[in-house]
């Protein structure tokens, strides 16, 4: 598919890498001659410098023939703007970063949307405030990501040093825990495994469950992980994603602990989250965080705009142990490096919104038989889940599961039918309507009928 | 440095030449010369094992290549398709010598078309090697990594560091998003332009053998013929078909593609292109004006001139004519001046290449203007943008790189007793700018330069081109010192 990224920041660079590993036509354009050359240079792609909004620009780089369109620029207006003239030149599918919140009320979104047609907006800020609620909701987790609207969950957790589960298979781990759950990846020295029933489980794994989401709550607490529900949290800097999740938080009846250095910043907070404690104060002071609590606080967030300051406020609010510590992470080598020295939550907000993205390019792409629904990079983008809705003409469709055979590295998680979750096993079929679950390693999985090899005799 | 990446792609490169090496195999058998066929077989074998070690020596490696790591790939890419090409010359006798065929070899793929053959060896070689013999220039003329990107199954991240260390010209574009099909439509252009041209040559009464040749030799800007007068015992209509496909091979090809897009505006609007055109009817008219004495007719002393300017413009140097004894100053110095001047960015053509000139032409006004007007701003557009100041003063270190590396190779070659001021000054300009003639030469031919000369040229010829920077950089000991 031939698509156009205007804006080759953080953002727009994480979309464009994700989406050649996917092998579309990338054209990206930036306004900054330097950014386009970097971009060029570094990937495959065609690189246009000029304005996004203007016509002559967005005729030069053919988006009479885009069937994506992707605003990313750091300016709402420019990428509103940018999208409806391409829109108004026949792109096929536009998508808008648009991140004020002015603009992101449920009403305002949807009123903006409708006037400019857009395919789709995206809001890192956003997404990134989502999935730190995920976890201080379950805060034995590293991850949470949600299918079928939250009736799945998909939840990565580390095995502590403690954990009784140590050496035990994971046939022993089902006799153990009578609940419906599925272990269904599992992450061991930088390697990921989709793990058979003798599997062994190791302290340090990663791994990655799969349970509906009212069982989740009890299914950690019978894994042994602490699951201490979070009643207030620390929240450093008061940017975007901070707002986000304080009023999400606050709306929860959560204790909300703001630090901002800028005073200007913490009045907006207060403005908008009136029933959080806004401090003005440097977050990187201990002396601050020790009168804000830090030692008895149930979860601490850093959000601030620099990841070098976010990584090193996380260590010191770890080596406090009663926190559960999230932290946010846009650059992709320190992120890793920050994972190896032993942060276990990053949230990385560019990675969430290519996920988006290449998920919608997908789901254009496909059509037979089954529609990508969502799809989430997992453990460090090394695996892949994807939810398909599975259409009538599904070829597949009400075979046992057991004689079908499924590619290697490909796993059916889960079927949700109607309100009814189900963890399949041989007897189960996929019948049409259903919305399934897939996790592959290392492959690319467009349709449901990829994942399936063929079906037994 | 990611040393395993750039063996790999020279592995990669030496298996593409081993198939490429099957094509004159197959010439060689429909002319019953089995000899020449089994050389040339032996040569693809000695590619495809040196490729398929090199390849399977390096199979876990790291993709990623920066600009340092493809400046070094092309350079060390085309010393490698050489020694290998050299090869057939060798094991089949036509050249004995290594260093003859070495020369024989780079002047093709570098589209020199400079020979140490005289015309009786070219006559008694067979076809299978005449046929290989400038099928080098077909393939070095649109570059030998810019083959193996349009044909292997999937590039990886950066390739358009190799693609802009092989391509020629300031400022190197690709056409669609991605390299590989970048590549692919340039050699669709290639592949059409040069079939276009052999049926025109068929049509015009010529033998497909030579036709092919000649073609090979015209798309490559080459020179390579197979006859000892050149193409001056053809008749009119084949030389003005060779001039005007001259002139059409030393235009950049991406006013072709935007042919192909039917985006006619945009393609006629280059500046490039026009100043090229003017070049050479300027050139042209003056040489005509200055051979006529000689010729006492106009007919004759324009098609001779227009061939003349084209074949030199576009440094691919073929003649209808001895024009390098020609009693006309004017137009002998004027041939000269074509030679340095080039053709388009981004065309097969060699020398200092028209955009360039026509930036630093602007930039040289402009410099000029502030003389006048202290204050004045200004800047350089060129093609309808701005070029960037980075650009500017990387031309302005081009091109006295260039004119250094060309006194140097004139400085070398001066170190030959025999040979008088003229004689070397066209060698050099001749192999630095890829065109091939020489003055003042009896023979018309290299072959009476010392081998050690002959290894200058050798590096001259790559020099221009691969335009100097990857060879300088591979040459240097800080590039592969490990810090």
């Amino acid at each position: 598919m031939k698509i156009i990224i205007v804006g080759c920041g953080k953002i727009g660079k994480t979309i464009i890498s994700s989406l050649l590993k996917e092998n579309h036509d990338v054209l990206a354009m930036d306004i900054n001659p330097a950014v386009v050359e970097e971009v060029t240079n570094v990937y495959d792609v065609m690189g246009i410098c000029g304005n996004g909004t203007e016509y002559e620009t967005l005729k030069e780089a053919g988006v009479d023939k885009a069937d994506i369109f992707v605003a990313a620029t750091n300016s709402d207006e420019v990428n509103m703007l940018s999208c409806y003239v391409a829109h108004c030149m026949h792109a096929k599918h536009t998508i808008a970063r648009i991140r004020n919140s002015g603009n992101n009320s449920v009403i305002g979104l949807a009123f903006m949307k409708k006037q400019l047609s857009l395919s789709l907006s995206i809001n890192p800020e956003l997404q990134a405030a989502k999935a730190i609620y995920n976890i201080i909701k379950l805060p034995s987790a590293t991850k949470v990501e949600m299918f079928s609207s939250n009736r799945f969950e998909m939840i990565e957790l580390v095995l502590k040093e403690e954990s009784h589960l140590d050496g035990m298979t994971l046939i022993d781990l089902r006799k153990n825990i009578k609940q419906n759950f599925l272990v269904c990846a599992v992450s061991r020295d930088g390697k990921v495994y989709i793990p058979q029933g003798n599997f062994k489980l190791k302290n340090g794994d990663k791994i990655g469950i799969i349970a509906s989401g009212k069982d989740a709550p009890k299914l950690l607490k019978a894994f042994g992980v602490q699951h201490k529900p979070v009643h207030n949290v620390i929240i450093i800097g008061a940017g975007k994603t901070s707002t986000y999740l304080a009023e999400m938080l606050v709306e929860d009846k959560i204790g909300v602990n703001v630090i901002e250095i800028d005073e200007k910043r913490c009045t907006e907070m207060c403005e908008k989250v009136p029933s959080a404690t806004v401090i003005h104060g440097n977050g990187m002071s201990q002396d601050v965080l020790l009168e804000e609590g830090v030692e008895t606080v149930d979860a601490f967030v850093a959000l601030t705009g620099r990841d070098e300051e976010n990584i090193l406020i996380s260590f010191y609010a770890m080596s406090q142990k009663n926190p559960k510590v999230i932290c946010k992470v846009n650059g992709e080598e320190l992120s890793d490096i920050a994972e190896d020295l032993g942060l276990e939550c990053i949230i990385s907000p560019k990675k969430i919104i290519a996920d988006i993205i290449v998920q919608y390019a997908r789901a254009l792409k496909n059509s037979e038989g089954s529609k990508v629904e969502m799809l989430y990079s997992l453990l460090n983008g090394q695996i892949e889940a994807l939810e398909f809705n599975v259409l009538p003409d599904f070829e597949f469709c009400n075979i046992p599961l057991k004689r079908l055979k499924f590619k290697d590295n490909v796993l059916l998680a889960g079927i949700v039918r109607g309100t009814e979750t189900i963890i399949p096993n041989g007897e189960d079929s996929i019948i049409a309507g259903d919305r399934v679950i897939i996790i592959a390693v290392g492959k690319t999985i467009y349709t449901l009928g990829d994942a399936i090899k063929e079906t037994a005799k | 440095m990611n040393h395993k990446m750039i063996i790999h792609t020279i592995g990669q490169v030496l298996l593409v030449e081993a198939a490429l090496l099957l094509l004159p195999v197959f010439v060689s058998l429909l002319y019953a010369e089995w000899w020449g066929a089994g050389s040339l077989l032996i040569s693809a074998a000695i590619s495809l094992v040196c490729g398929a070690v090199l390849t399977l020596l390096t199979k876990k490696r790291k993709h990623s290549i920066y600009a340092k790591e493809g400046l070094i790939i092309v350079s060390l890419a085309w010393i490698a398709v050489s020694l290998v090409g050299a090869l057939p010359f060798v094991i089949s006798g036509a050249i004995p010598s290594y260093i003859n065929a070495l020369f024989e070899t780079v002047s093709g793929f570098t589209t020199t078309g400079a020979t140490i053959l005289l015309d009786n060896q070219i006559e008694s070689m067979g076809h299978g090697l005449l046929f290989w013999r400038s099928f080098t220039h077909w393939i070095g003329g649109m570059g030998v990594l810019v083959f193996v990107m349009a044909i292997i199954s999937r590039t990886p991240d950066r390739t358009m560091n190799i693609l802009r260390a092989e391509m020629p010209g300031p400022i190197v574009d690709k056409l669609v998003p991605r390299a590989k099909d970048t590549a692919k439509i340039l050699y669709f252009i290639y592949i059409g332009l040069t079939l276009l041209l052999i049926i025109l040559l068929l049509a015009g009464g010529m033998p497909l053998f030579d036709s092919v040749v000649y073609a090979m030799g015209t798309a490559g800007t080459g020179g390579f013929g197979i006859k000892a007068d050149s193409l001056a015992s053809y008749n009119h209509y084949l030389q003005w078909v060779i001039t005007m496909f001259m002139l059409l091979f030393g235009v950049n090809f991406n006013i072709y593609y935007l042919i192909l897009i039917r985006k006619f505006n945009q393609a006629f609007k280059s500046h490039e292109f026009w100043t090229y055109v003017c070049i050479f009817l300027v050139a042209a008219t003056l040489v005509t004006v200055s051979i006529y004495p000689i010729y006492k007719n106009v007919g004759e002393a324009i098609r001779l001139s227009c061939f003349q300017v084209s074949s030199l413009l576009t440094t691919t140097g073929y003649s209808v004519a001895d024009f390098t004894a020609w009693d006309a100053q004017l137009a002998k110095t004027l041939l000269i001046i074509c030679m340095f001047i080039g053709g388009c960015a981004g065309s097969t053509a060699g020398g200092f290449k028209v955009s360039r000139l026509v930036i630093l032409f602007k930039k040289v006004c402009n410099d000029l203007k502030k003389v006048l007007h202290p204050r004045a701003t200004s800047v350089v557009k060129f093609e309808g943008k701005v070029v960037d100041d980075t650009v500017l003063s990387s031309l302005a270190t081009y091109a006295a790189v260039y004119i250094m590396s060309f006194i140097t190779i004139l400085i070398l070659l001066s170190l030959e007793a025999n040979f008088s001021f003229e004689a070397n000054f066209t060698a050099a300009a001749s192999c630095f700018n890829n065109i091939g003639p020489i003055y003042d030469v009896a023979s018309g031919t290299f072959t009476d330069y010392s081998a050690l000369s002959k290894i200058v040229l050798i590096f001259a010829m790559l020099l221009g081109r691969l335009e100097i920077y990857p060879l300088l950089l591979t040459a240097n000991p800080y590039t592969w010192i490990k810090k």
